[in-house]
């Protein structure tokens, strides 16, 4: 039909989203593979190559978009509780950010149960950082259920990787 | 958007005298124990130029009844006899020596007012008698549809049983790789055949679901910023968001009389069910319950609703009457339960069921009692029944996330088979008999 150069846009906009999912996942409950080293920056590059303070890639990398849960579960992880203070603390410096926070299951469920199940786990992830401190209007939540998946093998490591919350920055960034 | 036409039948005046009771019967609830064989040759015409349809539409009918798995068509290449006048009877002996017990003897006729004429004569080779003879009157591009109804009335008048061939299915087209995956919004024909495309792929959308009209669609869209149920009228083509609930909304399901969409809506993390009245958009809560309560499925009386819930630790089933009250868990066999569905007959619920990673389809009574597993592969989720309750299909996901099919089975588990779509599809759900 006459909408696939729409098609197309929309899978290099799902690609780039995903691509920045994945990239940053510095606090994985499971046994992955640490991310890979930076490639070296080219001669030619400016200086000013750093992140700005404030905007969406500070958030991603130097506090962390990504939390992981157990099977069938929505509380959070002790160690996922670092992350979501450090979200807590950089959104109280940034008082304008706005997120929504996507709940996601693996695909070991049903599709609808898997929805309530990753509406369970964004909405854990709100609770937590409302209780922190961030204001509740601040913050959406998102269910893809088991839509979105960041790993494909049908793995325990990778289906760890899909039992997630991300918190995605959607306006008030520095840019 | 619509272009089912009006199709009338008559029926034919038998040709010879009705035997005191029809000996050409097949008994459905035994799946495809043993197929009967059916002889079903090319309908024939007066006019060169309707050959070619009249050989189409005898191939549709024998790819329906081939289908069903309770009948075996014969290779026309067998045949001995050539049928050339269907208001004749035919000579049984000729048909008889290649062990035809049904023999399926039509004609097209391309009318002067440009509509088709399609007769047919359903004749019982061993008892030597006219089971069934009706025609039909539709405009030319209807064929197909037409085949359909055929093939409805044959199955029905040699099993008892309604047929399910003049049925339309509404799905989720898949495509992309598995970490770009797009889901279109989709409909075809019970066969898989005149796949129709509603919507463009830019969005994510899931679950949908006829009404009983099969003229409306609800299903689950993300083309806001929260996800909702939707319905999607295909005579007009409209989309609207049904209800105007703050947070997301799925799992959505029409009650059998059409007036009443059950769903669950999301409020804080939790999920229950709610149903609304469509003419007076009135909702009422039906569970209350903080664990997840969803996939609510009338019961064809339209007074029971049965419904997954984690209530108890694990997800499991439960019935509640239309009201909400009444709410009693059924499903005790082994691992958890889910995506529970109402048969169209009554009698029984289909179900996944889930142990570890492994998804297979079962039907259990409306009690929980007699709980019999029908499919057995990696990964096979969400049925839907047939209208007459006699076959189901499902999805079923490769492992490694390499994609997704539709099935058909046997409410037996008898004759699994592929349901052709273009590309991967997920997420069917059968309409009822077109009226």
């Amino acid at each position: 039909m006459k909408t696939f150069s729409s098609t197309l846009k929309f899978a290099a906009l799902s690609a780039a989203l995903l691509l920045g999912a994945c990239t940053h996942k510095q606090e994985a409950v499971n046994t992955a593979p640490p991310p890979a080293a930076p490639p070296p920056a080219p001669m030619a590059a400016p200086v000013t190559s750093s992140i700005m303070p404030g905007s969406v890639q500070d958030f991603k990398v130097n506090v962390g978009d990504t939390v992981h849960f157990a099977l069938n579960q929505y509380n959070i992880e002790d160690n996922d509780k670092g992350t979501l203070s450090k979200q807590a603390a950089w959104l109280a410096r940034y008082p304008s950010v706005r997120l929504t926070v996507e709940g996601h299951a693996d695909e070991r469920g049903t599709r609808e149960y898997n929805l309530a199940l990753g509406a369970r786990r964004a909405n854990a992830v709100k609770e937590a950082l409302v209780a922190q401190g961030v204001a509740a209007g601040r913050l959406e939540t998102v269910s893809y259920g088991k839509e979105r998946p960041i790993c494909t093998e049908s793995s325990e490591d990778c289906w760890s990787q899909n039992r997630r919350g991300v918190s995605v920055i959607v306006g008030g960034a520095n840019s | 958007m619509r272009k089912f036409l009006l199709v009338c039948a008559l029926f034919l005046a038998a040709l010879a005298p009705l035997p005191a009771a029809a000996a050409l019967q097949v008994d459905v609830t035994q799946g495809n124990a043993q197929p009967l064989p059916i002889a079903i040759p090319d309908m024939i015409s007066a006019d060169p130029s309707q050959a070619q349809l009249g050989a189409n539409i005898a191939g549709v009918i024998r790819a329906d009844l081939d289908r069903s798995g309770l009948f075996k068509s014969i290779d026309p290449r067998a045949f001995v006899e050539h049928i050339n006048n269907i208001n004749v009877a035919p000579t049984f002996a000729s048909w008889r020596a290649i062990n035809a017990q049904g023999l399926v003897a039509g004609q097209v006729t391309l009318q002067p007012d440009g509509r088709l004429k399609v007769e047919f004569r359903l004749w019982d080779v061993f008892g030597e008698s006219q089971m069934l003879g009706q025609q039909f009157f539709t405009q030319p591009e209807n064929w197909r549809r037409v085949a359909h109804l055929v093939s409805d009335a044959i199955y029905e008048r040699i099993t008892g049983e309604k047929g399910y061939f003049d049925t339309r299915i509404v799905f989720i087209s898949e495509s992309g790789p598995a970490l770009k995956r797009i889901k279109r919004l989709a409909v075809m024909d019970e066969d898989g055949a005149n796949p129709i495309f509603l919507t463009r792929g830019d969005y994510l959308v899931l679950t949908p679901r006829f009404n009983p009209t099969a003229q409306m669609i609800a299903y689950m869209s993300y083309i806001a910023t929260k996800p909702h149920v939707y319905l999607f009228d295909l005579e007009t083509g409209r989309q609207e968001e049904l209800g105007n609930f703050p947070n997301m909304t799925f799992s959505p399901r029409f009650s059998p009389d059409g007036n009443r969409v059950a769903l669950t809506l999301e409020n804080g993390g939790n999920s229950d069910i709610y149903v609304m009245d469509l003419r007076s958009r009135a909702v009422q809560r039906l569970t209350t319950d903080p664990a997840i309560d969803s996939a609510p499925s009338f019961s064809p009386d339209g007074r029971q609703i049965t419904f997954e819930s984690d209530r108890g630790g694990t997800k499991q089933i439960y019935v509640m009457n239309a009201d909400g009250s009444g709410q009693r868990r059924i499903s005790f066999g082994a691992g958890e339960n889910g995506t529970p569905v109402w048969s169209p007959r009554g009698d029984l619920i289909a179900f996944t069921k889930q142990q570890g990673s492994h998804f297979t389809i079962g039907v259990m009574r409306t009690d929980g009692s007699g709980e019999r597993m029908i499919t057995n592969a990696y990964h096979d989720e969400g049925p839907t029944w047939a209208p007459n309750g006699r076959v189901l299909m499902f999805t079923r996901e490769a492992s490694n996330n390499r994609g997704s099919q539709i099935y058909s089975v046997d409410v037996t588990g008898r004759n699994e088979l592929r349901v052709m779509t273009p590309g991967d599809a997920s997420d069917p759900a059968w309409s009822p008999l077109i009226q």
